[in-house]
């Protein structure tokens, strides 16, 4: 058992990324703006704030007169999130040595994994990571050192080198260790990507619309559920709760403002297309505007240690996120097949004229689509925001896969776009081990959203329709 | 709180080789969405492989600029065939998920590590541009006051502005023809356009091209301005705010696009610079805790949004635009 345990800590790969960067006059007490990803190749910078092409205005770190500093992100990469960051390990000890072993610094990572030391001068450092304050569960692989050099040079604010100390331990795991591993991440993605694959089904099933701001609605129950549990001190589960509600009150609140006015108007399903982009940009913006762009953390099961279950090892949390997100997926299907509101809104998402005819009220069970949609998209958002963390483009950046899911399953369609969302979640997390290059693993599942246009555009399980 | 100065760097924005950018690309998504009716929201993917056609060619093959300049317009021509063939038989909204997912694919694969030698990673390409900037005529820039440009930037504007009106001219031309004439009855009705015999998935095909490659020409000058490439330039919210340039113009007019990238940059950086000012300094005039630093640069796009937004809802026609050239409809 023993050694099963050490092998699975060996898992845990901790690795340790020293991000150089000029430390800003104020950055000691607050963490610095745009904090730099722990993989550079996860750069992914949609920020609206440094997009129109190089424009001033962006936030930059400032460069103080003759101030150095070393900015250590300490994450976990064997638990990674949908975009490939690992979770963040807190409350570490970190301490600076300069090249005559002579101690210039210490410091301790905060909820983000961060911690900044200032040195005096630039020049070659060594940080050294005190094991013992490792939190409990977590442990250095046995071939990974627990100090990095680092060397200091300040050229100007895009200067940053990252020195990952302990990716490695994934060589001592077998192949078939890391597929059960990747499977189960695998099954987990998908699941959460199946709920909102469920919310956008459910409302383009009604409205036929495709939705654009539908990343912002993940976003939302990510956002709702930090500030509950954060602004509010609400514990996790509840603060979870009370998002998915704050998310169906906006599904209704969207619908009432902004889209039955437009369906009134007779505005063109193209338009309301590109009023749902201006929509998710406008969102995306007053998201990053209040909760900036850094990425935060809920306060409660951040990293949990994994537990073996026979040729799988999952983190009770990770568990929980499964079954909720099975639970949630049943009970909406049995809901659309068996209830009276299923029925309608299935009826009105196969003719809305019939359906309106037949003494249907169209606008109120579109109203309840839309309930439920931004709900199960909230959901979602919550249990990405308790499997790795919050961000203000954690919704936008999980849209396209959503998008592949759909369509792969079958545009509109509640099967299909459940087994697109297994299909999509198993490539991102599985492919890896077949060659795909890791810091790209979604463009696997863009590929085949591709493929499956020019092979069988109604999707796998679509009905046949003229849709050309 | 200084108007003169939002005024002039507003005014310099916008007549800048920012702006320029952005008109060539919207001239494309004029081609695309205003005048077939074709929804590409991939336009910075055409940017993308027209900038990395010209820096891959000239600094990871090692082949003479004028080569990198041909690969600049072969690529996003071979985008579009790539593209459309799937798509482009297929509703709107596919082609519109299609195009998304290829310009993020591009990013993505560009800015990869494992594809550092040959897109040079998240830090991008640079030295290509030696060529283009020894052709520059101008000893210094401008300071007219209401407008500064520096010497590469003089450079660009004129070389910009010059693109600008060549391809203004080959829209209209082209749009004045036969061959014009069918991609607007495209957008108004296939149907009827395919029962009088004509091949429409050729025409759908030969538009994307066209404005692909208008879109590719944003990019190659994008990628000559700034004299390197780099991925976060090309993602997805520059398609969207090209969008918004060529809705606010005026989609299906020829200068449309232009007036509406003119009129985005004005308002952009004008905003910018305003709220900017409006947070700076010890007693700044909107207090911090309502706005700081980095939030007085989001307002503008915030503002961004909810103007696309209303202009779709409100006046889909843009300020030059003619209400009955947009009403199209997802078929």
């Amino acid at each position: 058992m023993a050694s099963r345990l050490m092998a699975l800590l060996a898992l845990v790969a901790a690795s340790l990324v020293a991000v150089l960067l000029p430390l800003a006059a104020h950055a000691g007490t607050t963490s610095p703006s745009p904090s730099p990803s722990s993989s550079p190749s996860a750069e992914s910078s949609a920020s609206p704030g440094a997009s129109p092409s190089g424009d001033a205005g962006a936030p930059q770190p400032t460069i103080g007169p003759d101030e150095t500093g070393i900015n250590v992100l300490l994450t976990d990469s064997s638990n990674l999130d949908s975009e490939g960051n690992g979770t963040p390990i807190p409350d570490v000890g970190l301490t600076v040595t300069d090249e005559s072993d002579q101690e210039v610094g210490e410091g301790v990572t905060d909820a983000e994994g961060r911690a900044i030391i200032a040195v005096p001068a630039k020049g070659t450092y060594t940080v050294t990571l005190d094991e013992a304050t490792l939190p409990e569960g977590v442990e250095l692989d046995s071939d990974t050192p627990s100090s990095v050099t680092v060397v200091a040079r300040l050229d100007g604010p895009n200067n940053f080198g990252a020195f990952p100390i302990g990716v490695v331990a994934a060589d001592t795991a077998t192949f078939a260790d890391k597929l059960a591993a990747a499977l189960v991440s695998g099954v987990k993605f998908g699941l959460i990507v199946a709920l909102a694959a469920l919310g956008l089904s459910l409302i383009f099933g009604a409205t036929g619309l495709t939705n654009f701001s539908h990343g912002e609605l993940i976003t939302l129950g990510g956002i709702s559920a930090y500030v509950a549990n954060r602004t509010f001190g609400l514990p996790v589960i509840v603060a979870g709760i009370v998002a998915v509600v704050v998310c169906a009150a906006f599904g209704w609140a969207q619908d009432r403002a902004l889209w039955r006015p437009l369906r009134a108007r007779g505005t063109g399903l193209i338009a309301m297309m590109i009023v749902s982009i201006g929509f998710g940009l406008f969102l995306r913006s007053l998201y990053q505007y209040f909760f900036s762009s850094s990425t935060k953390s809920l306060s409660q099961y951040t990293s949990q240690a994994r537990e073996s279950y026979g040729p799988i090892a999952l983190a009770d949390k990770e568990l929980a996120i499964i079954l909720i997100a099975l639970v949630a997926i049943a009970a909406v299907c049995v809901a659309l097949m068996r209830t009276r509101l299923g029925k309608a809104m299935r009826a009105v998402s196969d003719n809305p004229a019939l359906a309106a005819s037949s003494g249907m009220r169209v606008d109120g069970v579109i109203s309840y689509a839309w309930i439920l949609g931004t709900a199960l998209s909230g959901l979602s958002g919550v249990l990405l925001a308790i499997n790795s963390q919050v961000n203000f483009l954690m919704g936008f950046k999980l849209l396209l896969l959503v998008f592949a899911a759909v369509t792969l399953g079958g545009l509109g369609t509640i099967w299909g776009a459940l087994f697109g969302s297994m299909v999509i979640g198993l490539m991102v997390e599985v492919g890896p081990l077949f060659g795909v290059p890791s810091s790209i693993k979604e463009v696997g599942a863009l590929v085949v959203l591709i493929l499956i246009l020019l092979i069988r555009p109604q999707g796998i399980l679509g009905r046949r329709e003229r849709i050309g | 709180m200084d108007f003169t100065d939002i005024f002039s760097t507003a005014l310099t924005q916008a007549l800048g080789p920012n702006a320029i950018v952005y008109a060539l690309a919207a001239i494309g998504l004029n081609i695309h969405f205003g005048y077939t009716g074709l929804l590409n929201f991939g336009q910075a993917g055409f940017m993308a492989v027209g900038a990395y056609g010209l820096a891959v060619t000239v600094v990871v093959a090692g082949l003479p600029f004028g080569v990198g300049l041909v690969m600049a317009f072969a690529a996003p021509l071979l985008l579009a065939v790539l593209l459309g063939f799937p798509t482009l038989r297929l509703r709107a909204d596919y082609l519109a998920i299609a195009t998304i997912a290829t310009a993020e694919i591009l990013r993505l694969v560009f800015g990869s590590v494992e594809m550092k030698d040959y897109f040079g990673g998240s830090n991008g390409l640079t030295g290509y541009s030696s060529v283009y900037k020894d052709l520059n005529p101008y000893s210094e820039g401008i300071d007219w006051g209401i407008v500064r440009y520096s010497r590469d930037d003089l450079w660009s504007v004129t070389v910009g502005w010059v693109l600008v009106a060549l391809g203004c001219l080959i829209v209209f031309a082209l749009m004045r023809s036969p061959w014009g004439r069918v991609l607007r009855s495209i957008r108004e009705d296939e149907d009827a356009v395919r029962s009088l015999g004509k091949n429409v998935f050729a025409y759908k095909m030969q538009a994307l091209i066209l404005g692909g490659m208008f879109g590719g020409l944003a990019g190659l000058f994008l990628a000559l301005k700034q004299s390197s490439v780099v991925p976060s330039d090309y993602s997805t919210n520059i398609t969207f705010y090209a969008y918004t340039a060529l809705l606010l113009g005026g989609a299906a007019r020829v200068l449309g696009p232009v007036v509406g990238a003119i009129i985005f940059w004005f308002l952009l950086s004008g905003l910018g610079s305003f709220f900017g000012q409006a947070t700076s300094g010890v007693d700044p005039l909107i207090p911090s805790w309502i706005m700081d630093d980095t939030q007085s640069s989001l307002v503008r796009f915030i503002i961004t949004g909810l103007a696309l937004m209303l202009l779709m809802i409100y006046r889909p026609q843009g300020i030059f635009g003619d209400r009955r050239e947009i009403a199209i409809d997802g078929r």
